[in-house]
């Protein structure tokens, strides 16, 4: 029996890998990250959104209105101010997840709605709450609902049914 | 602008997992089975590589296109890796022709790859979900699959199209694809077993909806003097167009339709265009390419079209992004049968079957995405087509198509921000 160099005890016999002869070998490695994300200049978006406020973008220039803002017009390239949306919409397209990315999973089935609001160019995309799946319907009226509790994140807001809530 | 050749072509099995092989294998695999093909072309005539790979997440390993050229034993020649989200490898075949045409180089070789396995299907949706605003779309949602839903319910709202059209996309191009040994997932379908397969995001299916894939594609392109020299029957590349939009589909706007030369602006007067309904970089990608190739009709003046069908509901949008039918007929055109092939038995009724086949060789539904090889191997296959020698590749007669001329591929990214169109022809 071998014995160990330093310590004098005896070694152990080396572990037998139990690997099929020509397989490939696969280890599991584990990875994970903080990641510093700045909001930049779409941060009054998110501020807006802690104080119940839905905040699209409006062109100095041509006047197009973003839903979703962007802090220069991608029509004419004139910076934009800020500007609240109107208090209601209307679901523009929708969809029910019944899978998602692998963080979303759990939410699963939830409902992504495109919000469409009059005299804006542009939609914002959002979840839909407070209604059965199988009654969402193009065309719904629909209003936002804050978060008591705001992360900072865009699911700060919501949209129910004008009518359900 | 030289003329530019496509000379040869490789791809390996796309398949769930190659666990035993990694992305410089694969690429080697299909270097070797394209390089086969034109023996009397040796190295020191290859001025240089392009290689494409969507993602650093599932590959996890920078700088891997470098590995793949030094793989290649194609050091110290140029190169470059070329990204553009699911049109990676339509970037890359063009970024090849770019070199060619431009005079910088005589031969290119594109090569593309994607290793999808190393993680499970749903991190993998997660990490393609990365490739939308990780301030605004991402966090709410963050699948692929729940945005093209969104924009197929609004296609079928504006047009009528019908989900019963949708699966039979999928039973044509999971049939297809029985006779094509590189795919992933050949099956005979019905459009029932569509529908009742799991609903992934109302309202596509599991059976809607392409796979993740491990697999590589290569191209090799030449100017004219080499393609004479080593090719008995080189495939002229006469076409290149290439198109973009918002990131956000919630920014795309409300404006008119680009017209191509058969269409009129009557045609569109009530659609607002392209909302999300439509993807209007396929159109001016298709604007362009077919400006180059002198096309006005691409219905009558093209033979085939391999397009990207990451979803059966995105192949009938780009059915009218390419002006095969007008906007709005796209549900039509495949209840029709137009884009099936013909002599195959579908186990539908096809009044107007095999008139314009569309993904003869199975598409990404059935061969699978492996992303940065997808656009190539598009390439692949529908040089083959012109060549004539799909029996001799894929060890059947049944997807080769009678006397094709041209050929037309499309590679599209993301919820349509990048897409290519290229058109090839025989000789």
């Amino acid at each position: 029996m071998k014995h160990s160099e330093t310590t004098g005890k005896p070694v152990e016999k080396r572990q037998e890998t139990n690997l099929p002869e020509g397989a490939p070998l696969i280890i599991q490695d584990h990875y994970e990250i903080d990641y510093r994300h700045s909001y930049a200049q779409d941060s009054p978006f998110f501020v807006g959104l802690s104080q119940g406020r839905l905040l699209g973008s409006r062109c100095t220039g041509c006047r197009y209105m973003y839903a979703t803002p962007r802090a220069h017009c991608m029509e004419c390239g004139a910076p934009t101010t800020w500007e609240a949306l109107p208090p209601t919409g209307r679901v523009h397209t929708f969809t029910v997840c019944y899978y998602g990315g692998e963080s979303f999973l759990k939410e699963t089935p939830f409902l992504l709605v495109l919000v469409e609001f009059a005299q804006v160019n542009t939609l914002f995309l959002s979840r839909l709450k407070g209604i059965p799946l199988e009654e969402v319907q193009i065309g719904l009226p629909i209003r936002p609902q804050f978060s008591d509790t705001p992360t900072f994140k865009v699911t700060d807001v919501w949209f129910e049914p004008i009518d359900h809530s | 602008m030289r003329p530019v050749y496509m000379i040869s072509g490789g791809i390996t099995k796309f398949a769930k997992a190659h666990p035993e092989k990694d992305f410089r294998l694969m690429v080697k695999e299909a270097y070797d089975a394209a390089l086969q093909d034109v023996p009397d072309l040796s190295k020191d005539m290859i001025d240089g590589g392009v290689g494409s790979y969507f993602s650093d997440h599932f590959t996890r390993q920078l700088k891997a296109a470098s590995m793949a050229q030094d793989y290649l034993g194609l050091c110290p020649k140029p190169s470059k890796r070329v990204e553009g989200g699911g049109a990676t490898g339509g970037l890359c075949f063009q970024s090849a022709w770019e070199a060619i045409a431009s005079g910088r180089m005589h031969c290119c070789v594109a090569f593309g790859f994607e290793t999808m396995s190393r993680v499970n299907t749903w991190k993998g949706n997660e990490f393609i979900a990365l490739a939308s605003d990780t301030n605004f779309d991402f966090p709410v949602g963050g699948f692929y699959s729940g945005y093209y839903a969104m924009m197929v319910n609004r296609h079928m709202h504006e047009f009528g199209t019908t989900v019963e059209q949708m699966a039979m996309v999928s039973v044509k191009n999971h049939l297809n694809a029985l006779y094509n040994p590189y795919a992933q997932k050949a099956k005979r379908l019905t459009v029932k077993q569509v529908r009742e397969s799991p609903m992934v995001a109302n309202p596509l299916t599991m059976e809607d909806i392409c796979t993740m894939s491990d697999g590589a594609a290569v191209c090799i392109l030449a100017d004219e003097t080499i393609a004479e020299q080593v090719c008995d029957r080189p495939v002229h590349i006469t076409g290149i167009g290439s198109g973009s939009d918002a990131m956000r589909m919630a920014d795309r706007p409300h404006g008119k339709v680009p017209l191509l030369p058969h269409e009129q602006e009557s045609d569109y007067a009530r659609l607002k265009y392209p909302g999300v309904h439509s993807f209007r970089a396929g159109r001016m990608a298709a604007k362009l390419a077919y400006e180059m190739a002198g096309i006005r009709n691409p219905l009558e003046e093209l033979s085939f079209v391999e397009l990207h069908d990451a979803y059966t509901s995105s192949e009938i949008q780009t059915y009218e992004d390419l002006g095969l039918c007008k906007y709005g007929e796209g549900g039509g055109f495949i209840e029709k049968g137009i884009p099936f092939m013909p002599g195959i038995e579908y186990g539908l009724p096809l009044p107007d079957q095999g008139r314009f086949p569309v993904n003869p060789s199975g598409g990404l539904l059935a061969c699978g995405h492996p992303v940065g090889a997808t656009g190539l191997m598009q390439a692949v296959f529908a040089f083959w087509q012109l060549q004539g020698t799909i029996e001799k590749h894929l060890g059947s007669s049944a997807l080769q198509l009678r006397d094709p001329r041209r050929g037309l591929i499309h590679s599209h990214a993301g919820t349509g921000t990048y897409i290519t169109v290229s058109i090839l022809e025989r000789t």
